[in-house]
């Protein structure tokens, strides 16, 4: 939108030029997005001997571990949003605040941006193992007597919890970023009229600096939501085969049981998943601007 | 459990909802402000002590020796440091390997999107035309789509193009992953240089082109060396794609992920540092770029 608002006034017709710029670009995603998206579909539905069924999704339904594929991927993600909303609010506010060393706090805290999942997954991995460091801590100060086992099957609801942090960690630097652009946009003079007329610090952010951050709000939940349907490397890295997530058996069907329709069949439903909490979204988070001005 | 507990920590040190306690200026504003501002200043700590601490860990087992990944309880401050870890990692099969061609992935996908991004970032920000709202909403509708999983069906097209398992096949599927995002950046970076210049430049004789090149380039090069950082390491922490389009010829992540399970525990600890290594850095290249790069892509 910013483009849009800078050049609208001043920018030059010429023809068919900007066409010729697009047109690179338009082609690449038809043939690399589009056409895959549909494909994805087609190959889902395919049957085995050509022409059409439903063989590949029964197949998928019918499996023992899609159930808890599906409610570990949704559990994740009902977990991880707030969480990491949380930290990134907090962060965008430390950061906003303008403390002494504004660029270091902002660097320390945009580490993570570029750390890879597989590599987070690794890194929690290497706390919570059996042997790993927060055992090695429990035990040096004298909480647990032997190792305690975090990851293991037996227990569920520590392993949801383990994903969520290693999660929690990687990618809420990307909320915090948006968070932050967006908290930059938004007047000093409206918090500083909160406070003349008595406004504490949580009044200040529940009236007016949330209420404007909605669009960034909204765009991040939007991304990080997809990005949590997707969730991969962290599971396989910190629970290894103790628990599934639906990226995971797409991959595994692909690539152990060599079916890439019920692969593809999975993709669907990440697809499909995706678009409804997008679509979830944008009628949940309404941006009125008149309300804003 | 100090690491666990930074993790719910509640976000915002307000000061609210505390116990009064009796101190004569409590209630001024000068004192209010003083006491937010110390809150603030612990929960700066305290946040990056839940980002830092993780990887300090994971610096320490890559550079202890390999028996002390297997030594319990570990010692929270490193006694030995040797790089005997880190270089048993590089050492292994098919790691040098699969880091060149990780580079090489990430090498292409950079070029790719840049060629096909650029113009039409370019486009958006400078010219006005007939659906070029229609191409934005577009572009930023990608971003509705778990993009890394159509790497299935675009699989079995490779298969059938012959190109699958190739640094190629990846680096496409990559490129698809960054070109919305490189179309956005650039746009909003050409936008960032004024018009005037390039006018100027046009008014004073140079073909636009020329002034593209000799104007417009120099300014917007800083932006478009981070946003090419960015599509680098984009592409080097990338995994589903890879490890579904790729057999024998992995990239990094793609040959630590599939040998995981099989994987001794100093393998993957040093495998976690490579992989994270080049990000510390590049953050630190990119810093003043990020706000710009993230934040204006998300309006």
């Amino acid at each position: 939108m910013a483009g849009a608002a800078v050049t609208s006034g001043r920018g030059r017709r010429q023809g068919w030029a900007p066409y010729l710029l697009l047109v690179p670009s338009l082609v690449f995603l038809a043939v690399f997005f589009a056409t895959p998206m549909f494909q994805a579909f087609g190959l889902a539905f395919q049957a085995p001997g050509g022409g059409y069924g439903l063989g590949a999704v029964q197949r998928m339904i019918g499996d023992v571990r899609f159930g808890r594929a599906l409610t570990t991927t949704l559990l994740l993600v009902v977990a991880i949003i707030p969480i990491q909303f949380a930290l990134a609010m907090g962060m965008a506010l430390v950061v906003n605040a303008r403390l002494k060393g504004t660029d270091l706090w902002l660097y320390v805290f945009a580490l993570p941006l570029g750390i890879s999942e597989l590599a987070a997954g690794i890194v929690w991995f290497s706390i919570f193992t059996e042997q790993g460091w927060l055992n090695s801590f429990l035990q040096q100060v004298g909480l647990v007597e032997r190792p305690f086992v975090f990851l293991s099957y037996e227990r569920p609801v520590l392993l949801l919890l383990a994903i969520v942090l290693a999660e929690a960690w990687r990618a809420t630097a990307v909320i915090m970023i948006i968070l932050i652009a967006g908290l930059q946009g938004i007047p000093r003079d409206f918090t500083e009229a909160a406070d003349v007329f008595g406004a504490d610090a949580w009044r200040r952010l529940r009236y007016v600096t949330l209420p404007l951050l909605k669009p960034s709000i909204r765009v991040a939940l939007i991304l990080r939501t997809i990005l949590a349907f997707q969730t991969f490397a962290t599971v396989l890295a910190l629970a290894g085969s103790a628990t599934n997530v639906l990226a995971g058996e797409a991959y595994r069907w692909y690539q152990s049981l060599r079916d890439p329709r019920v692969a593809a069949a999975y993709a669907s439903l990440i697809l499909l998943l995706s678009v409804a909490s997008t679509v979830f979204f944008l009628a949940l988070i309404r941006t009125n601007e008149e309300r804003l001005t | 459990m100090s690491v666990v507990d930074e993790a719910r920590r509640p976000p915002e040190p307000a000061d609210t909802g505390r116990p009064a306690r009796a101190r004569p200026a409590r209630g001024s504003p000068a004192a209010r402000r003083r006491r937010a501002r110390r809150l603030t200043y612990a929960a700066a700590v305290v946040l990056s002590a839940w980002v830092l601490i993780p990887i300090y860990l994971i610096t320490v087992t890559a550079f202890t020796p390999r028996r002390v990944s297997y030594q319990f309880p570990k010692p929270l401050v490193p006694t030995e440091l040797s790089g005997e870890t880190v270089s048993f990692f590089a050492r292994s099969a098919g790691v040098l390997p699969a880091l060149g061609r990780s580079v090489m992935v990430a090498v292409v996908t950079l070029g790719l999107s840049t060629l096909l991004g650029a113009p039409a970032g370019y486009a958006l920000a400078r010219y006005r035309f007939r659906g070029k709202e229609a191409y934005r909403l577009l572009i930023l509708s990608t971003r509705a789509f778990p993009v890394v999983i159509l790497s299935i069906p675009l699989a079995v097209n490779f298969i059938t193009w012959g190109i699958y398992d190739t640094v190629i096949s990846v680096a496409l599927m990559h490129t698809a992953l960054a070109l919305p995002f490189t179309v956005l950046i650039t746009s909003s970076i050409f936008v960032s240089v004024p018009r005037d210049l390039e006018e100027a430049a046009q008014t004073l004789g140079c073909t636009p082109a020329r002034a593209f090149v000799r104007v417009v380039l120099p300014l917007a090069l800083p932006g478009l060396a981070a946003a090419s950082i960015f599509t680098f390491v984009l592409s080097w922490n990338e995994v589903f794609a890879a490890v579904i389009l790729t057999l024998r010829n992995r990239t990094l992540p793609a040959l630590v992920l599939s040998g995981l399970s099989r994987s001794p525990l100093p393998f993957r600890f040093a495998a976690a540092f490579f992989l994270l290594a080049p990000s510390l850095i590049v953050i630190f290249v990119i810093r003043r770029y990020l706000l710009g790069l993230w934040g204006r892509v998300s309006r």
